[in-house]
């Protein structure tokens, strides 16, 4: 699959890794809220977050540091991220 | 999708999150393959471990090699041996570079002005009838003096068949001498004669433990949900073993599927090259290990398997709590 370009299709792909990864139930990547606090709501954990930034590194072909884990809090943190390192390539 | 806030109330909203961003990375270290007791079900010394490797000496390398581990990640490093406190220089070098937590048998003080603040635990196996059947002499008559009223000190105690009825005293012994208890369980897998859990027993152990929570809340650190799955084995259902563990050294662990572990733990032995297959021996049955740090840890882990109902993620932040409490990374 192609990975998107833009900010709205970022958030909604990383929504959709983020509920696949975390086998998260009851949600679509249309229906998640992109600013609900991944940590603090969602529940996920430092491994979760390894796992979904593998997968966002494999689809980008970025590299995430895991220093900057601790600021990928949110869907829209995330693909907000993702789009700086693209543009950096 | 269940929310943590959609599922707690604000009081425990606010513990959550006192926790939830603390990403604790442990690994357990060997500091020597010496001790100054040969008890009886002991892992270390009954299935060889001591042997496994030839102990490094000099504490330049102990320092490089501890410099490493915090490169890799580390923020808790759990002292274990042999005796840590035959070997205080060691001690010293991860207490320099990082949070640390030593086990020890209590024969020898920590000095306090060396380590002011490290968090200690001692070992204690019963009574004094058992303590001297297991381990040769009444440790807790010698520990419990060296120290009384530590704020950075709590027994280990662990509990073996013998002790069903008898925990009340131990626990009152030690709240009397100032310390706090975490309470966990012998496996005995090192076969010791008498020592076999007998069927119905640990259920009686899990109600006992429970009204000594309700009794002693200030000198406990426990839960009763690390209480059910001590007793039980069991979590959500699930069965502890070597499929479920999260406690295997990372880079020897290839099980698959993966299970849910603790993110670059390592067991290294004292030659910090070797690296032990887990948390404890490598000759235990996984399917009937009680150790209770890997029981935890298996807890914490599965968070979002805990998402699930008001009660399941209550239990949850109380065993989180629990650990980050034993390990200094808050408050009693």
């Amino acid at each position: 699959m192609p990975v998107a370009t833009d900010t709205k299709k970022i958030v909604i792909h990383v929504a959709q890794i983020v509920i696949d990864e975390l086998k998260l139930e009851d949600i679509t990547p249309e229906t998640f809220d992109p600013d609900i606090d991944l940590i603090d709501e969602v529940g996920i954990d430092s491994m979760d977050l390894a796992t979904v930034a593998l997968v966002i590194q494999d689809k980008y072909g970025i590299k995430i540091d895991e220093d900057d884990y601790p600021k990928l809090t949110t869907v829209r943190f995330i693909a907000e991220y993702i789009e700086r390192k693209l543009k950096l390539i | 999708m269940k929310t943590i806030s959609s599922l707690l109330d604000d009081q425990w909203y606010q513990r959550y999150k006192k926790i939830s961003k603390l990403n604790i990375r442990s690994s357990i270290y060997d500091v020597t393959n010496r001790c100054n007791l040969r008890c009886k079900g002991c892992f270390f010394f009954s299935s060889g471990e001591d042997k496994a490797a030839v102990e490094e000496m000099e504490v330049k390398k102990w320092e490089k090699f501890i410099g490493r581990e915090k490169e890799r990640g580390v923020n808790l490093a759990i002292l274990i041996g042999g005796e840590p406190t035959l070997c205080f220089d060691r001690v010293e070098a991860f207490y320099k570079q990082l949070p640390t937590f030593c086990a020890t048998n209590g024969l020898i003080k920590i000095p306090r002005d060396r380590f002011p603040d490290m968090m200690i635990g001692i070992s204690l196996w019963g009574d004094e009838e058992d303590e001297k059947l297991l381990r040769g002499k009444d440790t807790f008559a010698i520990s419990s003096k060296n120290y009384e009223g530590d704020p950075y000190t709590y027994y280990l105690y662990t509990i073996n068949s013998k002790q069903i009825g008898k925990t009340e005293r131990i626990i009152k012994n030690i709240r009397d001498v100032g310390l706090k208890v975490h309470m966990q369980l012998l496996s005995n897998d090192e076969g010791v004669d008498g020592f076999f859990w007998k069927p119905g027993e640990l259920k009686d152990l899990r109600s006992e433990m429970d009204d000594m929570l309700d009794k002693y809340p200030d000198t406990l650190i426990s839960s009763k949900y690390y209480h059910e799955i001590i007793t039980t084995g069991k979590m959500l259902g699930r069965k502890f073993g070597w499929m479920e563990c999260p406690s295997v050294s990372q880079p020897l662990d290839k099980r698959k599927p993966g299970p849910k572990r603790l993110i670059e733990f390592i067991r290294w032995a004292s030659d910090l090259k070797t690296m032990h297959r887990c948390c404890t021996s490598e000759t235990r049955n996984c399917s009937t290990c009680k150790d209770g740090a890997a029981h935890m840890s298996w807890v914490m882990v599965n968070k979002r398997a805990h998402i699930r109902t008001t009660k399941d993620l209550q239990n949850w932040i109380e065993i989180y709590e629990m650990f980050a409490k034993l390990y200094q990374f808050i408050p009693w």
